[in-house]
């Protein structure tokens, strides 16, 4: 049973996976597996595609018209391919999450952010979503900061425990991947740190696939790593492969700080 | 030397710039002042004019032929039941089409157009809205020469400002909000309903006040589907005695408005009428004011808490 120690060892699988900004060819032919609890990361230069894929995981892009995927993303353990016609867009939002670029909370308190995903969801029993956003908050390192204030709002927070938020909203509804999207980069080197090793302990919980230009918190973070040029994935391969002896040129070029 | 020639050279040009400047801060000034002098130089004419003649009983009395015991009891009821009419119609009306336009709308050519035509809307002449109003709620759908009338006339008069106001509302939300609600699994309306409206209530809101300050002051639309000039007695409360104690009579019943009660005063050869249209209008433009300043306060208010 070739299928059931797949499901084992990976979470998802990209087919053949083609994406097209209208006539924009922006991913070409990209296979790629994402293994079960383990965290990978996706770099290359500007405008390589890494953003684009990481999307389509969520189907980001059905939100904009004009926009084409090819190939498939198998999601295991039920093999169910996320970006077929037949698949709600909403369904695959709700098993996997996202974190963006900036902390996007909205501007409510700190609690409703974190509950808007189970509200979503049509959960309304005050003591199920207490216990749930309670978990999340922990989970993402912000309940003791803020335990005795989840009716401020949550543009008081500073921008680290803004995006902290962020990931706490989008672990309470118990995802099966995590997204990042280059999550550090609009925050300052202390609020990395602490959000790096908030993602390096989430990985027991959960499949984390992570968009990063910054080459080092790929190395730190990362089990795995894809290296991406032009909307192709050049090399994919455990990150200290990738780090110490990759297989291709222009990979050891980029990681070097040759180019990019 | 010749590096000290350049930079005199140099200076002169810049001096010459800086008088052009100078000359351009003054020529906005005058503009400005002409723009604001005319209105507090009408204004003060107006509070002159006008402010003797307000007391309880202008507020209290129905006109009159007699100028001094004349009042704009029946206008400003009148007034405010066609703008109740008006904003019930254009609230839902206008925020329902903005929102359609901005969030669920394809983007094609007959949407563009549409989106055009709305912008266009809003520069129609608003006797042009009477025309309509008279033809279709007067005649066709039979409402009569009424509240109802007058406050659909108006609604369609506001509408491209609601809904202008309500799009670009929504477009001032960043996109990473929109883009983080979607992201955990809500649907369009979930992310309507939930972010999109009370985020740009504010705005929204604005819009709507703005609208309805314009609307109070309309004239035109409400002489063509034949309001009365002259009128001595108040539409049916809409409050009743009896079961069910509501009362909707009042919206198929003859009325005037302020602008109107003005127009009949100031179109009378007596002095003292010409004092009472100063008096009444000087009431409208407070009552502009007020919404405008309404307007401004809740903006600032409801901005409070958002900030992008």
């Amino acid at each position: 049973m070739q299928n059931s120690t797949e499901s084992n060892q990976y979470k998802s699988h990209a087919k053949a996976l083609n994406f097209y900004y209208g006539a924009f060819h922006a991913l070409k032919n990209i296979d790629m597996a994402l293994h079960d609890k383990k965290i990978t990361a996706l770099i290359g230069p500007s405008g390589c595609g890494k953003s684009t894929f990481l999307r389509c995981f969520n189907r980001m892009h059905d939100l904009y018209p004009g926009n084409r995927y090819e190939g498939e993303i198998i999601l295991h353990p039920d093999h169910v391919n996320i970006l077929s016609h037949k698949v709600d867009p909403i369904e695959v939002r709700m098993r996997i999450s996202m974190v963006f670029q900036k902390p996007n909370p909205f501007p409510k308190s700190i609690y409703e952010n974190v509950a808007y995903g189970l509200r979503v969801r049509g959960i309304k029993q005050r003591a199920v979503l207490d216990e749930k956003v309670e978990d999340a908050l922990r989970n993402s390192a912000l309940w003791d900061e803020v335990k005795d204030r989840l009716n401020d709002l949550a543009f008081n927070l500073s921008g680290g425990q803004q995006q902290r938020l962020c990931i706490a909203r989008a672990l309470a509804t118990d995802p099966e991947i995590l997204l990042f999207d280059e999550p550090t980069s609009a925050l300052d080197p202390i609020a990395t740190a602490s959000i790096e090793e908030l993602i390096a302990d989430l990985k027991d919980k959960v499949t984390i696939l992570i968009v990063t230009h910054n080459m080092q918190q790929a190395a730190r973070v990362s089990d795995f790593t894809a290296y991406m040029y032009l909307g192709e994935l050049i090399e994919f391969d455990e990150t200290d492969t990738i780090f110490i002896k990759p297989k291709h040129k222009q990979t050891e070029d980029y990681i070097t700080g040759r180019f990019g | 030397m010749n590096n000290a020639n350049e930079l005199n050279e140099l200076r002169r040009i810049i001096g010459l710039h800086k008088r052009l400047d100078l000359l351009f801060m003054v020529a906005g000034i005058i503009a400005l002042m002409i723009a604001i002098l005319t209105f507090i130089a009408l204004f003060a004419q107006m509070l002159i004019d006008g402010m003797p003649r307000l007391s309880w009983d202008f507020f209290t009395s129905f006109p009159s032929r007699r100028p001094e015991s004349a009042g704009i009891l029946s206008a400003w009821v009148g007034t405010t039941l066609v703008m109740i009419v008006t904003a019930a119609t254009a609230v839902p009306l206008g925020i329902g089409a903005g929102v359609y336009l901005e969030e669920y709308a394809p983007k094609n050519l007959f949407t563009e157009i549409l989106e055009i035509n709305v912008t266009n809307l809003a520069g129609v002449p608003s006797i042009i809205y009477g025309l309509l109003a008279l033809g279709l709620f007067v005649y066709q759908l039979g409402f009569g020469q009424s509240v109802l009338s007058a406050g659909f006339a108006l609604a369609l008069l506001i509408l491209p400002v609601v809904i202008v106001a309500t799009r670009e509302a929504i477009r001032s939300i960043p996109i990473a909000i929109r883009e983080g609600a979607y992201a955990l699994g809500a649907t369009k309306w979930q992310t309507v309903s939930d972010h999109l409206l009370p985020y740009s209530a504010a705005g929204i809101l604005t819009g709507i006040i703005i609208g309805l300050a314009r609307a109070i002051g309309e004239t035109a639309p409400i002489i063509t589907i034949g309001a009365l000039t002259f009128i001595a007695f108040l539409p049916p409360s809409p409050v009743t005695e009896e079961f069910p104690y509501i009362s909707f009579e009042w919206l198929t019943a003859p009325f005037t408005v302020m602008p109107i009660q003005m127009f009949n005063w100031v179109s009378r050869p007596e002095e003292a009428f010409q004092l009472n249209a100063a008096a009444a209008g000087l009431v409208l433009v407070v009552m502009t004011l007020t919404m405008n300043g309404l307007a401004i306060y809740l903006r600032y208010r409801m901005r409070k808490n958002i900030k992008w």
